[in-house]
């Protein structure tokens, strides 16, 4: 059986992974360990007037309990937000610091303001309990609406009205113009409820500081080491870079939460230093709630305009996004250029404008989560457009179907180039998996049954593997976004790929290798796929925003074409043919037409041993790449959910749910179908289950798995996903991505089904029971 | 979790001795509900004194009419106890259906009691039969055992030693899982004897799992769904939280009554 694209292989990785021989970050033991605990502030707001570490540095084991004026005095520099977003007036974003240990103020609570350093956790956690600390509460504002009213507090001194930016996109008198001639005007007030990223592995640090070579070396929980050496290194001074090795070993899970680098990482580097220990942190969860990242929290006003026959003539979109009380690394541009960008959605929109305030609150910051602004805007786009076809007397499949793009490329309003899709053929096919014809038998038999019955349907498009580099780099990010890709080809002819890619869950140990089978015909088993080391691997940008197929592997394409092209003349030579009757096939290079042929070993050995190669060749077989794309891609699909409610209850079951994904180029259909499942389980999650509360003060009120509604096994049904492909037509491979569809898609598909269900349209995410049976009994009132 | 001296005791009498000799003592049943207060250093007794090595704790009994569950027998063998699931299969499928299967393994009848969770099972299932929670000192019926939440008759130190519920003629549990605790955001539990009706509800109210009386009434005299289907249930005084406001749950208890009626056996 073929190994190589296309084929539904087994995950290398899974071997370790599924008979506990992963290694973690809390896995790695060094022998001068100590343990790293956080005093945290229980405040949501608060000066901190006075901190006394005496009765906790006389406890048992304590070695040092560090603040925030020592952090800063030893240089360690206030933590960056990497892209740089202009407000409509030109100024520049309003950035209050953030200092890794909080020095005056506290802003939300778990905010760090010390780090105790003990010998054991226990003796870190309890000393971190005996740090005694004056605070004087400040008023809190927890809530976009708290921060936006008139008097509100003062978040950070240079964000007057707690506002970060003024931003928009797009035209905005011509989009008015196009409204006032509209036949029709569907207008919402959408909310997207904020999410917490709840990986199954906390996050966790080991910073071991090397006094003889003054060299650190970080093993953390990062989805892009390269990154966090860099930002530790040029902005926080925790060391030069050659100074600082920065390891991801095996990640369980992120979801764009292992981004960021964190306050606890620059703490634990440098209290390594200051200590002369070793120092381990690991998250519990509820420190996980408290810190990690959170993720979507928008609030929207928006309208969209429609003519006579139903063709969307403008799209006018006002958002709140909700920033917490830092911004985080990529924060800024997730309700900006990862969101106002996908507004077009898979329709022809001939004039939109968005504009977005980003607003500082008392709450954990919030940042790029498993699909980051785009399940925003899908969720904003197809819950207008299935409200408008209701709202217009139209089938929500015939309004998008006289709307949708059809022509490649497609030049949006809003800076988007699609290269490829076939959008109609995608739904025709989901409706056809779905029998979307046969619903209303289905729902008569429901309702005699006493249950309410409704299919909603999703029809998303996104953004992946974000690029090229000169363009993000003149909308504001700080980075490139290109990706690396080294291919190194052993004497005995086995090959290792170093790829800035990192797996956290994404199976690229398998997929990475397929590529290379592909080529050369070679077993996976003879590759091995290295990444996740600063000192093994090249720089490289890392793993989010489903980069790592359409960027990452591209980067490992042009590698193999350069290994190839290595081989290819170095076989002829040896062979005594032309290069171009050189055939590589089932791991032999061979001449064409002849039995003249040289086993895969015997090419690296010829290689190394340099005894015969042609005039000018190099000993040796290594090859590297850094690979820039061209665009982005735009994978999109079309999610049909049918659901069922019990009016008494107000409880909703999924029946069926069928997805429709145009990813381009599939290296492994397993893999993408797992991805998908994830997805969707993380996108039903949203849409029914999944809230942070806050309550006014500032406290997480669903801070725990008792609160806070994960989904699980039998929240979801079977789910039937199925492929229509169009190759991208800007990478070599074709490769659209896969990571975030399912959790982009599935909340407007789950929302349009039960809105529909109980006809009520007024209900907001997550659809809990006690939501969905409040506005079946409002839609009743107003029926009376 | 803070340090704690560990003690293993293997009668009831053991345990209460050792209980009462340590500073601030806590049983150790299943360790479902205390060991995680403990991980969350939310609980820090001195001295944990384990049961779950006490044989005569375990166990279940069904004479006539009543079946007597040891305070040490796990939700799982409750559940998976086939006399009673043929005397009594209520109690079995309220057992079957507390946490997962790993909770069930290691939760226990007397724990849930001791700790009286207003979103708990058991509670229902007690009230809702009028059974007797024995201790090593005393019998405490279930009307004067629960006092509200986390709430109960039980003096420091008190160890329960064994329920026993007399066995109904029909009865049904009803659980309307929360969706991230699965405990019950509602839960009703009916039972019918020869001289009535008694109807238990947990996870609704303020104070803890109550009766319905109204509901008990109507349907002592006519055992039938629609009994009730002229009662109303006050939002006033239920549990309003992230999962539900009062009167959602005031729904939920009529609801969920009268499915309970209908699935009685
Ligand atoms: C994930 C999860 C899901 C759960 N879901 C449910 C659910 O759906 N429904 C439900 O009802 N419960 C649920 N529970 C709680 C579970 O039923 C617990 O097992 C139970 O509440 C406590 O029993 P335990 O034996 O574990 O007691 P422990 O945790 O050992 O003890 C609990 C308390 O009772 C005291 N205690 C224990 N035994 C005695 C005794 N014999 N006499 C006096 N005091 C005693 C202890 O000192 C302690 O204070 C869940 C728990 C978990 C972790």
């Amino acid at each position: 059986m073929s190994q190589g694209i296309g084929a539904a292989v087994k995950r290398k990785e899974d071997k370790r992974f599924t008979t506990g021989k992963g290694k973690y970050t809390d896995d790695i033991r060094m022998e001068n360990q100590a343990y790293a605990a956080f005093v945290r502030s229980p405040h949501a707001h608060a000066r901190v007037n006075n901190m006394d570490t005496s009765a906790a540095e006389a406890m048992d084991g304590v070695i040092a309990i560090l603040n925030g004026a020592e952090l800063t005095g030893d240089g360690i520099g206030n933590i960056i937000c990497g892209w740089a977003i202009t407000s409509k007036d030109g100024s520049p974003m309003n950035m209050g610091a953030w200092s890794a240990l909080a020095t005056e103020k506290t802003r939300y609570v778990g905010d760090a303001v010390a780090i105790v350093i003990a010998e054991t956790n226990a003796q870190a956690r309890a000393a971190a309990e005996a740090v005694e600390i004056d605070y004087e509460e400040l008023p809190v504002a927890a809530s976009l609406a708290a921060a936006l009213a008139d008097g509100a507090p003062q978040i950070h001194e240079n964000a007057p009205g707690n506002i970060v930016y003024d931003w928009e996109i797009g035209e905005n008198d011509a989009t008015e113009a196009a409204l006032a001639d509209a036949a029709h005007i569907t207008e919402m007030d959408i909310t997207n409820n904020r999410l917490s990223p709840n990986p199954m592995e906390p996050r966790s640090a080991v910073a071991i500081y090397d006094d003889a070579e003054d060299h650190y070396t970080l093993y953390t929980t990062s989805q892009n080491p390269h990154v966090a050496r860099l930002v530790l290194s040029a902005f926080y001074n925790v060391a030069p870079e050659h100074k600082l090795r920065v390891i991801a070993p095996d990640v369980g899970g992120g979801f764009g939460s292992k981004i960021y680098i964190y306050p606890e990482e620059i703490a634990c580097l440098w209290a390594s230093m200051k200590t002369n220990r070793s120092v381990k942190w690991t998250s519990d969860r509820t420190e996980a709630f408290l810190t990690d990242a959170h993720g979507r929290d928008h609030v929207t006003k928006a309208r969209m305009g429609f003519d006579q026959d139903g063709r969307i003539v403008g799209f006018k979109v006002s958002t709140k996004a909700n920033f917490g009380a830092y911004m985080s690394l990529f924060s800024s541009a997730v309700p900006t250029y990862l969101y106002a960008t996908l507004l077009s959605g898979t329709y022809n929109i001939p004039n939109i404008y968005c504009e977005v305030l980003g607003v500082y609150t008392n709450t954990v910051p919030v940042d790029a989560y498993r699909g980051a602004g785009r399940p925003e805007a899908s969720y904003l786009v197809e819950r207008m457009i299935e409200t408008a076809a209701r709202e217009l007397g139209k089938d929500p499949a015939d309004l998008r179907n006289i709307n949708f793009i059809r022509e490649f490329p497609h030049q949006t309003p809003v800076i988007m180039n699609y290269d490829s899709g076939d959008f109609e053929g995608n739904m025709r096919q989901a409706m056809v998996a779905a029998d979307w014809a046969g619903f209303g038998a289905r729902k008569a038999e429901s309702a005699m049954r006493g249950k309410l019955r409704g299919i909603g349907m999703s029809c998303y498009i996104e953004a992946c593997g974000i690029a090229p580099s000169a363009a993000v780099g003149s909308l504001g990010a700080g980075v490139g976004l290109w990706e690396s890709a080294e291919v190194r080809m052993n004497p005995v002819g086995t090959i290792e790929v170093l790829t800035g890619s990192h797996s956290h869950g994404q199976g690229h140990e398998t997929t990475f290798a397929q590529v290379v089978a592909d080529r050369f015909g070679v077993p996976i088993d003879t590759v091995q796929i290295v990444h996740g080391d600063t000192d093994k691997v090249q720089f490289g940008m890392g793993t989010y925003g489903s980069r790592s197929g359409p960027v990452g592997m591209s980067a490992i394409v042009k590698a193999l074409d350069k290994l190839e092209v290595k081989i290819r003349k170095l076989a002829a030579h040896l062979l005594e043919a032309s290069e171009a009757d050189i055939v590589i096939e089932d791991g032999q290079v061979k001449v064409d037409g002849t039995n003249k042929v040289l086993a895969w070993h015997e090419v690296g050995l010829a290689a190394y041993t340099g005894h015969n190669l042609p005039e000018g060749m190099e000993p040796g077989l290594k090859e590297g790449a850094f690979y820039d794309p061209l665009n982005f891609t735009f994978p999109m699909g079309c999610f049909i959910c049918e659901v069922e409610v019990d009016p008494q209850t107000g409880k909703t079951e999924i029946l069926k749910f069928v997805a429709s994904d145009d990813f381009g180029t599939i290296i492994n259909p397993m893999i993408v179908e797992g991805q998908v499942h994830g997805g969707i389980a993380q996108g039903v999650g949203q849409a029914m289950l999944e809230e942070v509360r806050y309550s006014e003060d500032g406290q997480q009120l669903s801070a725990s798995y008792m609160d806070y509604a994960m989904p699980r096994a039998d929240d979801l049904p079977d789910f039937d996903v199925l492929h229509h492909s169009t190759p991208c037509t800007t990478n070599p491979l074709g490769m659209k991505g896969c990571g975030e569809a399912g959790a982009i898609g599935t909340p407007p598909a789950v929302i349009n089904a039960i809105t529909d269900a109980i006809g009520n349209n007024d209900l907001s995410m997550p659809a809990t029971p006690a939501k969905v049976w409040a506005a079946l009994n409002s839609a009743k009132v107003a029926a009376e | 979790m803070h340090s704690t001296n560990y003690h293993a005791a293997i009668t009831a009498a053991e345990a209460a001795s050792l209980l009462s000799s340590a500073e601030d003592g806590a049983l150790l049943a299943g360790g479902q509900t205390l060991l995680p207060t403990m991980k969350a250093r939310l609980a820090a007794p001195s001295d944990l004194v384990d049961i779950s090595r006490a044989e005569e704790l375990r166990g279940i009994s069904i004479t006539d009419g009543a079946a007597t569950i040891g305070a040490m027998t796990t939700h799982a063998e409750v559940a998976g106890h086939a006399a009673l699931r043929s005397a009594f299969p209520a109690l079995c499928d309220l057992a079957g259906r507390i946490g997962d299967p790993a909770v069930r393994h290691r939760g226990t009848i007397g724990g849930s009691l001791a700790n009286n969770d207003p979103a708990a099972c058991y509670p229902a299932a007690v009230l809702g039969t009028g059974a007797i929670i024995s201790t090593n000192t005393r019998d405490i019926a279930a009307d004067d055992y629960f006092q509200g939440l986390f709430a109960t008759a039980l003096d420091a130190g008190e160890v329960i030693t064994s329920i026993t519920f007399p066995i109904p003629r029909a009865a049904n549990y009803q659980k309307f899982a929360q969706p991230a605790s699965r405990f019950a955001l509602v839960g009703v539990f009916v039972a019918q004897f020869a001289e009535g009706v008694r109807v238990a509800v947990t996870g609704a109210s303020e104070e803890g799992v109550f009766r319905w009386t109204d509901a008990e009434t109507s349907l002592s005299s006519d055992f039938t769904a629609d009994a009730i289907g002229g009662l109303s249930v006050r939002s006033q005084g239920m549990i309003s939280d992230l999962h539900g406001d009062g009167s959602y749950r005031a729904n939920l208890v009529q609801v969920l009554t009268a499915r309970a009626v209908a699935a009685a056996s």
